[in-house]
């Protein structure tokens, strides 16, 4: 049988829901999940009975490590009760909870389920920065990679002094994806720094006068965003404010055949594309300034939907790093390759402009609960397709989203495409 | 290019037996002469098992590099962090092949100055992890 373009039949989003992002010393993974499990519930407008849910899939990178906790799968789907149905936990690093989705899109489209929830978690707060650090790097190539000093921020830290040597790009070019991204975090009530950077260096300077001590002498974000003191080198030319943060948080999405989504929602979202592609790890490519399974599964995506991406109107990509958002808006095919870094310095990828990136804040201000967010990212775009973003609602209508999910340095992407229905 | 006909199985701890005799070695596979580092037991482009050992020159250019200041634990064990950082980058051998990397020979506070393509040459940095010798990869500066 020849290999279909489309799904086999067509899959609905029906209901999308997250926890806030933050730190949270009380809450676990569970916790967590079910505060999702419950915000995805008000969004499903014409309700539904946990019974009907025929399947989970659960995206999470490593309790193990993280919580000491395994199997978390069907303790989560005991959580909110919906044992004894099939609980799968799936892995693939930062990508955990695109591919998750991507396993339960498949699920209903087989016509295996009619009905599926997905989700993701990461419970990342428990551990000090180092042991934070070792945990995120066992998603690398451990022999061939940590034994080399790298970390996560190192690796794309090393993308964007290829990509600067290539293109002309500078540190500071870096920084406009960082204020976009919290200019619309600061907009998101779920966010974990939902403040603009200059509202963070206003704190700044207010708690150092509240103590007593001499007001830093940062005149504009710049200074501030330049200076160590503000804004301290994590691994060059990548400071703090390059990079996302480590995050406690779930989200949640509801998946239904496409014949029954208006028994769920007079607001289905059709899943039109999905894809995912596999790589070696950064050092095994030939070009360190693109990732080569963000461009595969990025066109197969493109190709399932039968559109290309002048068509999208709103992106959710994976903005671990400020480099990584201008990589992927290239891989995306929303730009040239070496032209993102101008996209953003120009506001085209602004709330306001006519590519808009990541209106969620991204994973640089809503937070990066590892497992969590791909999903997280479709509960950003449900939103923005039904018109419900609040004040960071982008204006005009919205026929079609994209979601572009990464796992370690591009050792996995998976990509999908959204199409509003009415 | 020399052929080395040691028994090392073609794995990392394989690759790290090489090292510790601060030699850089890759596969070469004799089907469609192709190289590879890390090494590989099954060709990914010919996917024949017939492969060999391989000494390479050492030297490259740098393809991607970067200045840790918060580092991972092995590297805070060596005295490595905020206060002491160091280049970690990413080498393009003559061969081909690209290899993740220590990069010393440069300033770790002048970043400026580091251009991507200067040419390096592998060096082996030896450390102590408990009671044993470990030795890890690095390029120096030519």
């Amino acid at each position: 049988m020849p290999k279909q373009d489309a799904l086999p039949r067509p899959v609905s989003i029906v209901g999308a829901g997250m926890s806030k992002f933050g730190s949270f010393p009380e809450k676990n993974s569970r916790d967590l999940f079910v505060e999702a499990f419950k915000d995805l519930r008000i969004t499903v407008d014409k309700g539904f009975d946990p019974a009907q849910i025929e399947a989970f899939y659960v995206g999470n990178f490593s309790s193990d490590l993280f919580e000491h906790q395994g199997h978390i799968a069907p303790l989560i789907a005991d959580a909110v009760g919906i044992t004894p149905c099939p609980a799968t936990r799936v892995e693939d690093a930062c990508a955990s909870g695109g591919v998750a989705l991507r396993q339960g899109i498949m699920a209903v489209a087989s016509g295996m389920y009619d009905v599926v929830l997905v989700g993701g978690v990461e419970k990342m707060t428990n551990l000090p920065t180092s042991e934070v650090t070792d945990t995120l790097g066992t998603a690398a190539d451990v022999p061939f990679e940590i034994s080399a000093g790298f970390t996560f921020p190192g690796f794309y830290a090393a993308m964007a002094t290829a990509y600067m040597a290539r293109y002309g790009m500078t540190p500071d070019h870096l920084k406009h994806v960082a204020i976009k991204n919290h200019d619309n975090g600061a907009l998101n009530p779920n966010a974990q720094f939902g403040v603009t950077i200059q509202k963070w260096m206003e704190g700044r300077i207010a708690a150092a006068l509240k103590k007593g001590k001499p007001a830093p002498k940062w005149n504009s974000i710049w200074d501030f965003l330049n200076d160590d003191g503000g804004n301290p080198m994590v691994a060059w030319p990548l400071r703090l404010f390059d990079c996302s943060p480590v995050t406690d948080g779930a989200s949640a999405v509801l998946l239904v055949a496409g014949e029954l989504a208006n028994s769920f929602s007079d607001h289905p979202i059709n899943v039109r594309g999905s894809a995912q592609a596999s790589d070696s790890a950064l050092y095994g490519r030939a070009d360190l300034t693109s990732v080569p399974a963000a461009r595969i599964a990025s066109q197969k995506a493109y190709s399932m939907a039968g559109v290309s991406a002048k068509d999208i109107r709103i992106a959710e990509v994976h903005d671990c790093f400020t480099i990584a958002e201008v990589i992927a808006s290239e891989d995306i095919g929303f730009f040239n390759p070496g032209d993102g870094y101008k996209a953003a310095e120009d506001g085209v990828t602004a709330r306001t402009g006519s590519k808009p990136i990541n209106t969620s804040g991204g994973l640089k201000s809503k937070g990066h609960p590892v497992g969590a967010s791909g999903v997280a990212q479709v509960v950003e775009v449900v939103k923005q397709m039904r018109g419900q973003a609040g004040e960071r609602q982008v204006a005009g209508d919205i026929p079609l989203a994209l979601t572009h999910n990464v796992g370690a340095t591009g050792s996995t992407c998976v990509v999908h495409i959204y199409e509003r229905t009415n | 290019m020399t052929t080395t006909n040691l028994a090392h199985p073609f794995s990392a701890s394989g690759f790290e037996a090489f090292l510790t005799e601060h030699k850089l070695a890759a596969v070469h596979c004799t089907n469609c002469q192709k190289i590879y580092l890390p090494p590989r037991a099954i060709c990914p482009n010919c996917h024949s098992e017939s492969l060999e050992w391989s000494e390479v020159s050492g030297h490259g250019k740098l393809a991607g590099f970067t200045v840790i200041y918060v580092a991972p634990s092995s590297m805070i064990a060596q005295g490595f962090g905020r206060d002491k950082p160091y280049i970690a980058g990413i080498v393009e051998l003559v061969e081909g092949p690209k290899v993740s990397a220590r990069i010393t020979g440069f300033d770790p506070l002048q970043p400026e100055t580091i251009h991507i393509g200067s040419p390096v040459q592998v060096d082996f940095i030896e450390y102590n992890q408990g009671d044993t010798v470990k030795v890890s990869l690095a390029f120096k500066a030519v």
